[in-house]
């Protein structure tokens, strides 16, 4: 397993990166951990005749907590989600799932940034960001532009992001409430059979805002405002959880993999949904 | 062919310098340029471990990083981990509580767990299977890999408050 | 004197022989990243191959061009079958009694053929060559199913047909069509027809062992050099058979075979892949001839997954038949075995579906008849013993689902089922209906310690009481306990019956002694991961009395070690050991004429004591094996020659018949289909225990192989012939956290007939292990009206189960 040859590039700053983007187009890329692209590379499913490496370039492994923001650099690791307390204090939702993502070795290397750039079905923080309702900020040779996670996905692997441009951080609104990521998966290391990320409000027992996002069933992660629309008002009664999921259901289109058929990825997708609900609604 | 690049490595406390393709894998740096044939391949595809090394302070998947990309950092791998006259306390636990069968995984194997018990000097089982769990192994079903951890832990520890 | 003082015990300890958990002496260097796996070799001027493989499963081959690959700098050759045909190694034989194309000639049978070697500088050089390689190919009809192929027109094979489209005789005998390889059957066909026709009950089942790999964390690979100055050939590789592959290339290349040296260096894992012999080994060699450089094949672990040694692939019909009691009166089986496009199974030669003759188990069953069918169809070929003897995980796995299905069609208690048709202790030696003599055994004793210790009927209130639960809404998980008693047929094997390619397969052992009391033994097995530095060193301190630690274990390198089968099939211990405790008796006999003459009594006035012949009723006047080996060197005794040395060559009689108890606690959730085992207990007797500390290691790895089999491990593909599972992603391989903590116990039931009475234990926990977890699986649905369903069990099958049961509401 080779990759094809290729030019390395480990520009200092964001300038030379978009330099290179800018000359090369589609022929070059942004490898930031390596981990879904080198695989791909490896397999020729990918070639990239100009690599750019990201590790070099400054201001891009900030993790900062503002006053109603989280603001995450695309560089921060999986790992390092993990190890920050104050992340973890503002937003533990975000280390419950970095948790569920590969393995250590993985999680040293895989970044934030690739994670939700990369447009892999598959990756659990893009579902994780449209739950969050994060914005992407893009940095391109014309400045920098702002992306709604929610607006973000195309189809598999295809984005809102220019080929040129550079995912530079993802700012979260500072979640409040209960929270869960909830994911059946075959072994450590798999990727999601199914996966539900939901933080939710309450009032008095009634919830107040309910935000629901499914990992891995359909092309793309899919941000359910209805089956999140379904539990806000409610005592989150059976009933409530009951039509949330059914919104759920209306909303993603799973293909069958050797993870199993659509009929059991959605109804795994409900249970998971139901489960991470209730956790969700626990914490609330 | 692309231009060769100017490489330059720390492994285990040794400076090394050499000029190689971009797509040279790290693994096969180690294994075939520098003859550290401690780290192994188990899969190519970043799933096994086999081939696990220590990157400035992190454990990483040798099979999965170009050599160009470890440019300045310090590497260590098995072999740097102790040696005949000073073995590792893992290197010893893992003979002592048959933490192997054929060998394979293990220089990863005992090269993450080093990293993970620096990270968790107390950890539980649980926390060692789930620290774990990005390397595998095909002889041992693990329980005796888990009690080679716990084992090696004990004795870090007490040497450790001795030395205090 | 110092061994004055030291005490019998003291003595026995210092050997650290049998019975003792000794340390392993491998480990050592293992820890230390300083094993020798061969991917480890690097030789001077040492080239590297790889193969242009087939994408489509079944195609005829157009044309092939390497032009551009050969412009590629660095790339100094590519082989073709053209290249190899004039050699007449463009095919070469299966293990089978088949042919296999080395390179594709003319079409390829499977996804991942290899169509052409790419010979390099280096390993970027071959990658870049191989893209470059233009294949035209000319896709036929791909048939992945062994029922569809029987009844298909379409001719897999049609090098096996014969004029105007007659169907000679394959190696096995006659064949039904062009599609099938042969008929192999074992017992009474009408008497057993007649049995279960008659009987009170009968249960019928169908099942399916699913395709799976063995998959050894290191890869089959090769270093090819050819000495053309000397005319020797030295070829490094993973095999675990290697005097068997000397025997191989020889016959095949022509190289007489004192000039070709195998070694089996350190293996990382073989578990059966590395028995077969693989177009790979014959390229490397080709390859070196022809460049008169050394060749480094090793194959990636996609390569490893679709094109080197499957394991099963067994559709398996059963009946069995049973008073109304429950005392089992008969029964019948059906293979349809499907052996992909060439039939490479690694088998005893007379025994082309292996030992599928054990499926008897460990009952008492008067009656039976097998029937195997082997098959072509556009897959892999392989067809190997995964961490099994041959075909002996498809064998148990059958009666032990059997037994399950005939406990629910009697309304029965299936632990009570299995006691009440156990072969009794007094039964041993007994002659099973298949053919087997099973040596001995003591199965209700075994069986009443596990059911005590797990607490069978506390398990089982537990579980009705779950019942009522999950009936109430109370909970969403039900409970298994899977049973399994198993019994192994081990140590192949007697070469009256049993031959590989017409090689016997007995084994061997060479021991020197040197003159200061310390030892070599060579073998002609090859350990991957079993610990035979440590094991055989311990068998060999306790026949002869020298420290273990005094006894270098040598295996692997033909030019040296004698003659032997290699390591598969649990052989190692059965055979190998036997021929290591048989040449330690040579030893002793010599020695004790030493000692006798150095004492100066008589032969028959001393006795072997430990470490040291003592003249009979004077334990004061003795000689330690030390002293008799100097002697043995220097000191001229009158009619013995000098020296210390041995060799035995062992055919065992018989072979063994190591036996276990399983009992397996899992809780299952049914909307997800996600298993928890909660428990875990395994009783083995594998006869004499040489280091229960290695016994114990062996359990723990064949019961988490079995885990993976039983729940989620397999080779598929899909409608096209397309291999699905080429990565470790699909392919399911646990990690530490999916795995659960065993429990070991044990009962020692030597076998009669074996030197030491040791029966091989490395394959008992997968063979025994699989059938315990699926059982349990099954198990936890019978009281909804399951009675069975195909392994493996994944999420996706288990809640396909629940939800047929009407379980999802
Ligand atoms: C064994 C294994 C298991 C895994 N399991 C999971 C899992 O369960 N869940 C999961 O979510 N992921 C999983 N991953 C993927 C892992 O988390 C990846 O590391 C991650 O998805 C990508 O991060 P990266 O930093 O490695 O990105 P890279 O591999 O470097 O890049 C991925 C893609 O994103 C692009 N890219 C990267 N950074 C930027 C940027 N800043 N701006 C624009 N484009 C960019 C690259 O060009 C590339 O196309 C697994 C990976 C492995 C090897
Ligand atoms: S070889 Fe690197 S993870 Fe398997
Ligand atoms: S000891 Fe063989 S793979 Fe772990």
């Amino acid at each position: 397993m080779i990759p094809a040859a290729f030019e390395y590039y480990r520009p200092q700053d964001m300038a030379g990166v978009l330099a290179i983007l800018e000359e090369h187009g589609d022929d070059a890329r942004v490898m930031a951990g390596g981990h879904s692209l080198i695989p791909m590379m490896k397999l020729r499913m990918a070639e990239v005749p100009h690599l750019i490496d990201l590790q070099d370039v400054g201001g891009l492994s900030d993790i900062t907590v503002e006053a109603s923001r989280i603001v995450i650099g695309a560089m921060v690791t999986q790992a390092d989600i993990i190890d920050s307390a104050e992340l973890t204090a503002a937003a533990p939702i975000l280390r419950e799932a970095a948790l569920q993502i590969a393995d250590p070795q993985v999680r040293y290397m895989g970044t934030v940034g690739g994670n939700v750039a990369n447009g892999d079905p598959g990756n659990d923080m893009p579902g994780l960001m449209q739950c969050l309702d994060a914005t992407f900020t893009l940095v391109g040779s014309d400045g920098e532009r702002d992306v709604p996670a929610r607006d973000f996905y195309e189809a598999a692997y295809m984005t809102a992001r220019d080929d040129e441009e550079v995912l530079t951080a993802v700012s979260i609104p500072l979640p409040s409430g209960g929270y869960a990521y909830e994911k059946q998966k075959r072994k450590i290391g798999d990727y999601a059979t199914a996966a539900a990320s939901v933080q939710i409000t309450q009032s008095g027992g009634t919830c107040t805002s309910a935000a629901i996002a499914m990992t891995n069933l359909s092309d793309t992660p899919i941000f359910s405002e209805a089956a999140g629309a379904a539990l806000v008002g409610t005592a989150l009664d059976d009933a409530a959880i009951k039509s949330s999921v059914a919104a759920m259901l209306n909303d993603i289109d799973p293909t069958e993999d050797n993870r199993g058929p659509i009929a059991f990825k959605k109804h795994v997708a409900g249970v998971i949904l139901r489960r991470a609900i209730e956790r969700a609604w626990s914490r609330a | 062919m692309s231009n060769k690049m100017h490489i330059k490595l720390n492994v285990n406390g040794k400076e090394e310098e050499f000029l190689a393709e971009p797509r040279e894998l790290l693994i096969y740096t180690l294994r075939e340029r520098l003859n550290i044939t401690g780290p192994h391949i188990g899969c190519e595809t970043s799933h096994c471990g086999a081939c696990t090394v220590t990157i400035d302070g992190k454990s990483v998947k040798s099979c999965t990083m170009f050599a160009a990309q470890a440019d300045g950092k310090s590497i260590t791998t098995i072999e740097g981990l102790g040696g005949p006259d000073n073995l590792h306390p893992l290197q010893e636990a893992f003979k002592e509580h048959h933490g192997l069968q054929c060998g394979y995984c293990t220089p990863g194997m005992i090269t993450r767990a080093t990293k993970l018990l620096e990270e968790n000097p107390n950890p539980t089982e649980e926390e060692i299977r789930f620290g774990m769990a990005g390397n595998i192994c095909r002889c041992t079903g693990y329980q005796n890999i888990v009690k080679s951890i716990q084992a090696a832990a004990v004795e870090m520890n007490a040497s450790k408050e001795a030395a205090e | 004197m110092k061994d004055e003082v030291d005490t019998r015990e003291d003595r026995v300890a210092n050997l650290k022989g049998m019975g003792c958990s000794r340390k392993r002496v491998e480990d050592a260097r293992f820890t230390q990243g300083k094993g020798n796996y061969v991917d480890d070799i690097k030789l001077d001027g040492m080239l590297f191959g790889d193969f242009v493989r087939s994408p489509y499963a079944h195609a005829r081959i157009k044309s092939i061009d390497t032009a551009a690959a050969l412009e590629v700098p660095g790339v100094l050759a590519v082989l073709t079958a053209a290249d190899l045909e004039p050699l007449g190694l463009h095919w070469m034989p299966t293990l089978a009694g088949d042919k296999q194309m080395v390179l594709a000639d003319g079409k390829v049978l499977f996804q991942g053929q290899e169509v052409a070697f790419v010979v390099a500088e280096d390993r970027y050089a071959a990658a870049d060559g191989i893209e470059l390689v233009e294949v035209e190919y000319e896709e036929l009809p791909v048939i992945v199913n062994p029922f569809e192929a029987l009844k298909s027109d379409v001719v897999l094979r049609e090098d096996l047909m014969g004029e105007g489209g007659s169907l000679p005789d394959g190696a096995h005998g006659p064949r039904k069509h062009h599609n099938h390889i042969f008929t192999w059957d074992a017992g009474d066909k009408e008497p057993t027809e007649e049995v279960i026709a008659n009987a009170d009950v009968v249960a019928t089942e169908s099942m399916y062992y699913h395709r799976t790999h063995p998959c050894p964390l290191e890869t089959c690979g090769c270093v090819a050099s050819m000495d053309k100055v000397n005319g020797k050939l030295t070829l490094w590789g993973t095999f675990q058979a290697p005097h068997a592959i000397r025997t191989v290339v020889s016959l095949i290349s022509g190289i007489e075979e004192h000039n070709i040296r195998v070694v089996s260096p350190d293996i990382g894992g073989g578990f059966g892949n590395k028995v077969g012999a693989y177009p790979g080994y014959v390229c490397s060699v080709v390859a070196s001839i022809v460049t008169g450089k050394p060749v480094k094949w090793i194959e990636d672990r996609m390569d490893n997954l679709m094109t080197t040694a499957f394991a099963r692939d067994y559709h398996m019909t059963g009946k069995i038949s049973a008073t109304k009691e429950g005392k089992i009166t008969g029964l019948h089986c059906h293979v349809t075995a499907d052996h992909g496009g060439f039939d490479a199974c690694a088998d005893p030669t007379k025994f082309p579906a292996g030992f599928m003759n054990i499926c008897t188990g460990s009952y008492d069953i008067p009656t039976a008849y097998l029937e195997v069918d082997g098959v072509y169809t556009n897959k892999a070929p392989g067809g190997v013993s995964y961490r099994c003897s041959f075909r002996v995980t498809e064998a148990v796995y059958f009666i032990e689902r059997m037994i399950e299905v005939l406990a629910i069609k009697l309304d029965m208690d299936a632990a009570e089922l299995r006691r009440i048709n156990f072969i009794k202790k007094e039964q041993f030696p007994y002659q099973a209906a298949l053919g087997w003599e099973y040596d001995s055994g003591d199965y209700h004793t075994a069986w009443d310690k596990a059911l005590k210790t797990v607490d069978y009927d506390g398990l089982r209130a537990e579980q009705a009481q779950r019942v009522e639960d999950f009936k109430a809404g109370k909970t969403r998980k039900l409970m298994g306990i899977g049973l399994s008693f198993f019994t192994e047929i081990v140590g192949a094997g007697p070469v009256k019956n049993c031959d590989i390619l017409g090689l016997g397969m007995f084994d061997s052992c060479e021991i020197r002694i040197h003159p200061t009391g310390s030892a070599i033994a060579r073998l002609g097995t090859i350990s991957q991961g079993q610990g035979h530095a440590t094991t055989f060193a311990q068998i060999l301190a306790s026949e002869i009395g020298l420290p273990a630690d005094s006894i270098t274990i040598e295996e692997g390198d033909t030019d040296t070690a004698p003659y032997g089968l290699g390591t598969y099939g649990s052989r190692s211990t059965p055979v190998a050991g036997a021929a290591t405790a048989m040449a330690g008796r040579k030893i002793r006999a010599k020695a004790q004429m030493i000692a006798a003459y150095l004492l100066e009594v008589h032969d028959n006035d001393v006795e072997f004591d430990v470490d040291r012949f003592v003249v009979k009723g004077a334990p004061e006047k003795f000689k330690t094996m030390k002293e008799i080996a100097f002697a043995a060197y220097n000191q001229a005794i009158p009619g013995i020659e000098p020296g210390l040395e041995a060799v035995s060559y062992y055919d065992p009689p018989n072979m063994t018949y190591p036996f276990g108890a399983y009992v397996c606690v899992m809780d299952i959730d049914v909307d997800t289909g996600v298993p928890e085992i909660r428990r875990f207990y395994a009783l083995d007797d594998c006869g004499t225990r040489i280091n229960p500390m290695i016994i114990e290691g062996q359990v723990h790895g064949g019961l988490t192989e079995a885990l993976a089999v039983a729940l989620g491990q397999e080779i598929a593909y899909d409608d096209m012939g397309n291999c699905k599972t080429g990565t470790l992603m699909d392919f399911f391989l646990p990690t530490a956290w999916e795995v659960p903590n065993y429990e070991t116990d044990y009962t020692v039931t030597p076998s009669p007939h074996h030197p030491i009475g040791a029966k091989g234990v490395g394959e008992s926990p997968h063979v025994g292990g699989v059938p315990c977890f699926s059982n349990a699986v099954q198990d936890a649905f019978r009281p909804f009206g399951n009675t069975h369903t195909n392994m493996p069990h994944d999420h996706w099958r288990i809640w396909k189960t629940a939800n047929e049961l009407g379980l999802h509401g």
